[in-house]
């Protein structure tokens, strides 16, 4: 119910949401959760399972219980905790894990079994029959396992990634984050301030608090003022930092849009990389729940999570109130609400010697040992001074002390510290460099051991960067801390739960033990205690006492799990900002796409780049049409193909041949100019790298071709080449792939098309087979390579990339009038296979020279890159598969690349794998299919038939191994 | 994580590509293989501490860097050309 006059809610402008359907009304700045308890809603969920009724347990990120669904549709959003999710109108919420309405799930039959579906239960059962497995097992349990649901239609969400760099780092707005902060940027550090809720101040915002005798809100706006008159303080709230990481980079997930009902282009989340030089962790501490016998019905919450929804949102989470704690700090519950007229029915506390702060009835040494009430709590009862005792009570505030909450601390490896007197951990020493923690998170409870501590925090964090220290007044505040005393396990009939989140409770972890799984991380494992979205944040420490208690070590002894980022569960949307759809990776043109795209070519992938697969002429239906079709109009005609992807690079100086000579196995210092010659490039381990043409221009100049997809690896490969092994070499490049548009013109009619359009006539003189030279086309300058990727008379022509477009229009038209036209990569594909020429499809990385006949083209003359690993006797041995053609002979005609090549007689199985497939096309011009490949000890199997298998088309063709050059074999059409 | 490119100055990791020990800077002389190159290819120590790799600012200058790192803090040490870098120490 709502209490008047209470909270930082706006009452002024209400808020209408709805949750499973039912409309309710809330205030500006509730969360769900503060609206659905002030609307007297107890019942969020069903637990994971066993499906037991749960309502909210705490009032921040740790929740565990309260995870409901957001939105409907596309934008549809699972696990959202209704604690921290803002309510804005028309916002609409509903509840998860269950079959049928949440207050009569029918899974909750589970909860009849508890002994059946103890931890581990799937490690002991579904084994048999062997024929449940697949069809009966697995469907059932996929349909009841998860949590939340996904629509199942792409996200249409927007979300960002951004980055800032600050001098200090402030995690947390409490009194400690505060002080730091005003320490930091009065001591002349630029500042970052993040803080997870929607609001600054911490856990002040949650209690009753005085600091320089004013209400800690006013103290609290003051501190803002200041901060922002500095100038140097950047204020993030509803920021949450997710993770430490080396060099002082922070993540940290910004709610952008999620608290209102914003336009389509508003971000809802941002995630942030943070590169601070210092940084101050304020992350304050985490109430621990107790452990006792039925303690996770709907009602049973924090204590201090009660005074959060006092202080905060005005609603008191019960009418008649119970708490149940070791510490006195718990009894505030009481003191605060008994001040807003909410009947208190008693405190139960569990230490013998504790003394009441007020008027409420105090159970000293008494413990809860059950509850009552489904759906909601109706019911405790107590065991005090020997006997039992029932007490009427709807919401029963518990509390078992605090952890630090120092997880940051942990991201690098290292493991907490155990100190006795908060019965709590802390962080070690220097765990991540350049982060100090200060407060509650290291243990120090009392507000002004924070105030003080912020200030000494950020002091240590001005000197490491070498700046002033400012002279910073600690407020007045209490430094009182009360006595706390831990409470592990309650014993009784009954199940206690550790972990609420996976349904975990302390009779699983004894089991754990029994079963000898006592290492923190195999009860982890083994329960699923800490694995849930709150990652043990509710259970770990409770978890790892009982695990010690049943192991008979200490707690110190027994450890903890190792802490991981993110603190907070991260959607992958935010971490990926940027990359969905087309942002996954850059989208390269070239100059001709769009007459491409404009005659219909699809495109497709080649590295980044996109490439025309075939141009469909009017009457195709089929790729295969229009391939033929191309490939026949340019060996009896011409065609054109865009080959501007093709790595260049420009090599220039007295020495690039000599470097060319280091690179290439083969000569090019003694490449006349004006020529070009076929290269190939290995890998220092001998194998192939690339193969491509290199140009030369003039006496220090050449031009370099490389694969598409390779170019990259070439260039660094040169750059180490040059820079590491060859700094003696007078030598630059540059990678000029870009720069330049090329085109390739190719069959019998290439150089009369080319007559048709250079300013100055060329000859078979001029322009020889491999000639290469500057030429003026329309006026352009322009270089001209006669080179063949086909085995027709052909050119390619590259002008300055401006004039790509309009130069492949020319071409293709005038192509068109001489009974030829554009071609695509399927008939590029198919002309180069007919003459046998590789691409990287035969040189994957596992073949050597000597695999390809190439073995000659290592000169004797000199070193290069990966000649002396080529000389290891295993990289000649004649069983090595080699280079071959293929043809179908049999019935079956269809070849298939990725196949397996095997004996005719010998079974499919690998152990009889003798080569396999790498290229296929069919050859219009021979009218069947070919293929290359490599087979053991190939060019001597010249004319065997063997058998090529595709296991995973389910193709089988007979092949006769022949030469992989299929057509015109002396090269005659080359050399017109 | 950042590297100091002596060049560039501080970049994102994801600027640089790691090529592995500096060992890969002392190519052997033998004209045929042999032990030396075997090493040179295949052996390398694995250490939990300092090591010496090579990284290319691929992203960035084009440069090849000789970079001292700590594989156990992560921690950068030190940041040259790898041109200019002393070869078989630490």
């Amino acid at each position: 119910m709502r209490i008047e006059g209470k909270g930082r809610i706006d009452v002024a402008t209400p808020v209408k949401f709805s949750f499973d359907g039912q409309g309710y009304t809330g205030f500006q700045g509730d969360t769900l959760a503060s609206a659905l308890l002030a609307s007297g809603v107890k019942l969020v969920g069903r637990s994971f399972k066993y499906h037991r009724p749960r309502g909210v347990l705490t009032a921040g990120s740790e929740e565990p219980n309260a995870m409901v669904e957001i939105g409907h549709g596309a934008a549809q959003v699972p696990n959202v905790r209704a604690t921290v999710q803002e309510i804005y109108g028309g916002l609409i919420a509903t509840s998860q894990n269950r079959m049928g309405p949440l207050a009569y799930d029918l899974l909750s039959v589970n909860d009849l079994f508890p002994n059946f579906l103890s931890a581990g239960f799937y490690y002991k059962t579904f084994m048999w029959p062997r024929a449940f497995w697949e069809k009966i097992y697995e469907p059932v349990i996929r349909r009841a396992a998860g949590l939340g649901s996904l629509s199942g239609q792409h996200n249409p969400d927007h979300y960002e990634k951004a980055f800032a760099h600050c001098d200090i780092l402030v995690v947390g707005s409490g009194p400690t984050g505060l002080m730091a902060a005003l320490t930091a940027a009065r001591g002349g550090a630029d500042v970052i301030l993040c803080e997870e809720s929607n609001d600054f101040g911490g856990r002040l915002l949650s209690e009753n608090e005085e600091i320089d005798g004013q209400p800690a809100a006013d103290w609290i706006a003051e501190m803002l003022d200041a901060l922002r008159d500095t100038g140097r303080v950047r204020l993030m709230s509803r920021t949450t930092v997710t993770g430490a990481y080396d060099q002082g980079t922070y993540g940290a997930l910004e709610r952008v849009g999620l608290h209102v009902n914003g336009p389509a282009d508003l971000p809802k989340e941002c995630f942030w990389r943070i590169n601070a030089r210092q940084a101050v962790l304020a992350a304050g501490a985490l109430e621990r729940p107790l452990a006792f016998p039925m303690n996770d019905r709907p009602g049973i919450m924090m204590a201090s999570a009660v005074r959060s929804y006092l202080h905060r949102y005005g609603v008191a989470a019960g009418r008649k109130v119970t708490v149940f704690a070791t510490n006195d700090d718990a009894h505030r519950t009481a003191l605060d609400l008994m001040a807003c007229g909410v009947e208190i029915a008693g405190v139960v506390d569990a230490r013998a010697d504790a003394k009441a702060q007020g008027d409420y009835p105090l159970f000293a040494g008494a413990e809860v040992i059950t509850t009552k009430g489904r759906k909601a709590l109706s019911e405790i009862t107590i065991r005090h001074n020997g006997s039992e005792q029932k007490i009427a009570t709807d919401c029963l505030a518990m509390s078992g002390g605090w952890n630090p909450t120092l997880h940051m601390t942990c991201h690098m490896n290292s493991r907490p510290v155990w100190n006795e007197e908060i019965a709590g951990f802390v962080p070690a020493d220097d765990a991540v460099p350049g982060l100090i923690p200060a407060g509650a998170c290291k243990g120090t409870y009392s507000t002004a051991g924070c105030l003080a501590e912020g200030v000494a925090a950020a002091t240590q964090a001005l000197s490491a960067l070498g700046g002033k220290t400012p002279d910073i007044e600690i407020p007045q505040a209490s430094d009182a801390v009360g006595g706390s005393k831990p409470l592990w396990l309650v014993s009784g009939k009954g199940r206690a739960w550790l972990d609420f989140a996976n349904d975990v409770t302390s009779k699983d972890i004894k089991l754990a033990a029994q079963e000898a799984f006592t290492s923190v991380e195999h009860m982890k494992r083994y329960t699923t205690q800490g694995m849930a979205p709150d990652q043990g944040k509710n259970s770990n420490i409770g978890a790892l006492a009982i695990l010690a208690d049943a192991t008979g070590r200490a707690i110190p002894e027994t450890g903890t799990t190792t802490y991981r980022p993110p603190f907070v569960p991260v959607s992958i949307a935010a971490f990926g900002a940027g990359a969905q759809g087309k942002g996954f990776a850059p989208e390269r043109f070239t100059t001709s796409h769009d007459a491409g795209t404009e005659r219909g070519a699809p495109m497709i992938p080649a590295g980044l780049w996109y490439r025309p697969s075939y141009f469909p002429r009017p009457g195709e239906t089929t790729w295969r049409q229009s391939c033929d079709r191309e490939v026949t109009m340019t060996r009896n005609a011409v065609g054109i193909c865009d080959v501007s992807t093709l790595g260049k690079i420009d090599i220039q100086g007295p020495d690039a041949g000599a470097f060319l000579d280091f690179v290439y196995t083969n000569m090019f210092s003694t490449l006349k100019v004006g020529r070009v010659r076929y290269g190939l490039m290995l890998r220092e381990d001998g194998h192939v790298m690339d193969d491509g043409t290199t140009a030369r221009l003039g006496e220090s100049h050449y031009v370099m071709t490389t694969t598409t997809a390779a170019a990259g690896e070439v260039m660094k490969h040169l750059d180490f080449i040059q820079q590491c092994h060859r700094s003696d070499l007078n030598v630059r490049f540059i990678s000029v792939t870009e720069q330049w548009a090329q085109f390739s013109i190719v069959g019998p009619k290439s150089r009369e098309l080319l007559n048709g359009l250079l300013d100055a006539p060329i000859d078979n003189d001029s322009f020889p087979y491999m000639g290469c030279g500057e030429v003026s086309v329309m006026g352009v300058q322009a270089r001209l390579f006669r080179i063949s990727f086909s085995g027709e008379h052909a050119y390619e022509i590259a002008v300055p990339s401006r004039y790509g477009d309009a130069l492949y229009r020319q071409l293709v038209m005038q192509a068109e009038t001489l009974g030829g036209g554009a071609y695509g990569m399927e008939a590029l594909n198919v002309m180069r296979i007919e003459k046998g020429f590789i691409t990287h499809s035969e040189i994957d990385g596992r073949v050597v020279p000597f695999d390809i006949g190439m073995d000659r083209m290592i000169s004797a003359k000199k070193m290069c890159v990966g000649k002396p690993a080529t000389t290891r006797e295993a990289l000649k041995e004649t069983d090595r598969p080699q280079l071959v053609g293929l043809k179908p002979v049999g019935a079956v005609k269809e070849l298939t690349a990725g196949a397996q090549l095997f004996a005719e007689d010998a079974a499919a199985i690998r152990e009889k794998v003798q080569g396999y497939t790498t290229s296929v096309g069919f050859s219009p011009a021979l009218g069947h299919f070919i293929g290359l490949g490599f087979l053991a000890d190939g060019p001597n199997r010249m004319g065997e038939v063997v058998k090529m298998v595709d296991h995973v088309r389910k193709v089988e063709t007979r092949v006769e191994i022949c030469s992989p050059v299929f057509l015109d074999p002396e090269g005659e059409k080359l050399r017109g | 994580m950042r590297i100091k490119c002596p060049l560039c100055g501080d970049r994102d990791s994801r600027e640089f590509t790691p090529m592995g020990h500096e060992t890969y800077l002392d190519r052997p002389n033998d004209e045929t293989w042999s032990p030396a190159w075997d090493t040179y290819l295949h052996l390398r120590d694995n250490p939990a501490g300092v090591t010496r790799e090579l990284w290319y600012h691929g992203a960035g200058c084009a440069s090849w860097l000789c970079v001292e790192r700590d594989t156990v803090t992560h921690d950068i040490l030190r940041v040259e050309l790898a041109r200019d870098a002393k070869r078989g120490t630490a």
